[in-house]
């Protein structure tokens, strides 16, 4: 296995991984939930319409996000490779899977990973190890 | 107050996001990418967050109230079943295609990405769909009895 060291961002990545948890310990402490957020969506759009003012400011907070980040610091830049026949598909596979899984990387690999919960185990070894299996068809398979 | 807490939490886990480059789909699939020059960082991101999980989450499943005195309404151990392996499977391989899973969409929104929006609409679409075949299941449901 080769490293991609130009790439690789231990710190920065640990710092932000602290962050991500400040932020689940938030949710669970003061509010009692999982910030799991294919689950938070989903409850959005789930009717009978119960609990939907918490799940809306959550989604409100992760999209203002960058424009707060912005403020003080410059945001990295990003790169979406994929083109919008790709996305599109990748989309409606990720709403269906997820809601189907009953959860994604928040909910299974942080959180459930963090309750020591044996579904979200077997969901996290699931979800990556579909995405290692399908990055390698994309990449190594197909590509060339 | 549990509104603003949730703000405060949806914010500090869209900034980790960032900071940690997860909200950038080139570097998860430099994750994902096991057979190129590979990208553990995403391995470092779950690391950290689960360190802090680890204690939150102990002290959050002794606790009958939040500390908001709300209900604590975190999930009881269940079994792994046919559903969970399944959806997890399909959400993998999406999450393979284009690098995106909900949260980083949902930040790259917010950087005003046109393709973090078309991938957005898809998935929400895709839930809408689960939604469908979920109620489908049972006639009624749309008219409030639901169960889950």
């Amino acid at each position: 296995m080769l490293i991609d060291w130009s790439s690789f961002t231990p710190w920065s990545s640990l710092a932000g991984g602290l962050l991500i948890g400040i932020a689940a310990a938030i949710l669970a402490l003061f509010n009692g939930r999982i910030a799991g957020i294919s689950g938070i969506i989903g409850g959005l759009l789930h009717l009978p319409k119960s609990d939907s003012g918490w799940r809306a400011l959550f989604v409100v907070g992760l999209v203002g996000a960058p424009l707060l980040y912005a403020l003080p610091f410059s945001l990295p830049r990003i790169k979406i490779d994929a083109d919008y026949t790709s996305l599109i598909l990748a989309g409606l596979m990720v709403g269906l899977g997820t809601r189907y899984g009953s959860g994604c990387t928040s909910g299974h690999g942080v959180c459930g990973l963090s309750r020591l919960s044996p579904r979200s185990a077997v969901a996290t070894a699931a979800f990556m190890g579909a995405g290692f299996v399908t990055v390698y068809v994309l990449r190594h398979l197909i590509a060339n | 107050m549990t509104l603003l807490t949730a703000l405060l939490s949806g914010l500090l886990f869209g900034f980790g996001l960032i900071l940690s480059g997860m909200a950038n789909p080139a570097k998860v699939l430099g994750f994902l990418d096991l057979a190129g020059p590979w990208d553990p960082s995403l391995v470092f991101v779950m690391g950290g967050a689960i360190v802090v999980g680890l204690f939150a989450f102990f002290f959050a499943y002794r606790r009958t109230l939040s500390l908001l005195g709300g209900n604590m309404q975190l999930p009881k151990a269940g079994k792994v079943d046919r559903r969970l392996v399944a959806g997890s499977l399909i959400f993998g391989a999406g999450w393979g295609i284009a690098g995106i899973c909900p949260g980083p969409a949902l930040v790259a929104i917010g950087m005003g990405e046109t393709k973090a929006l078309v991938f957005g609409a898809a998935m929400l679409a895709g839930m809408l769909i689960f939604e469908l075949l979920e109620n489908g299941k049972s006639v009624g449901k749309w008219s409030g009895t639901h169960r889950r």
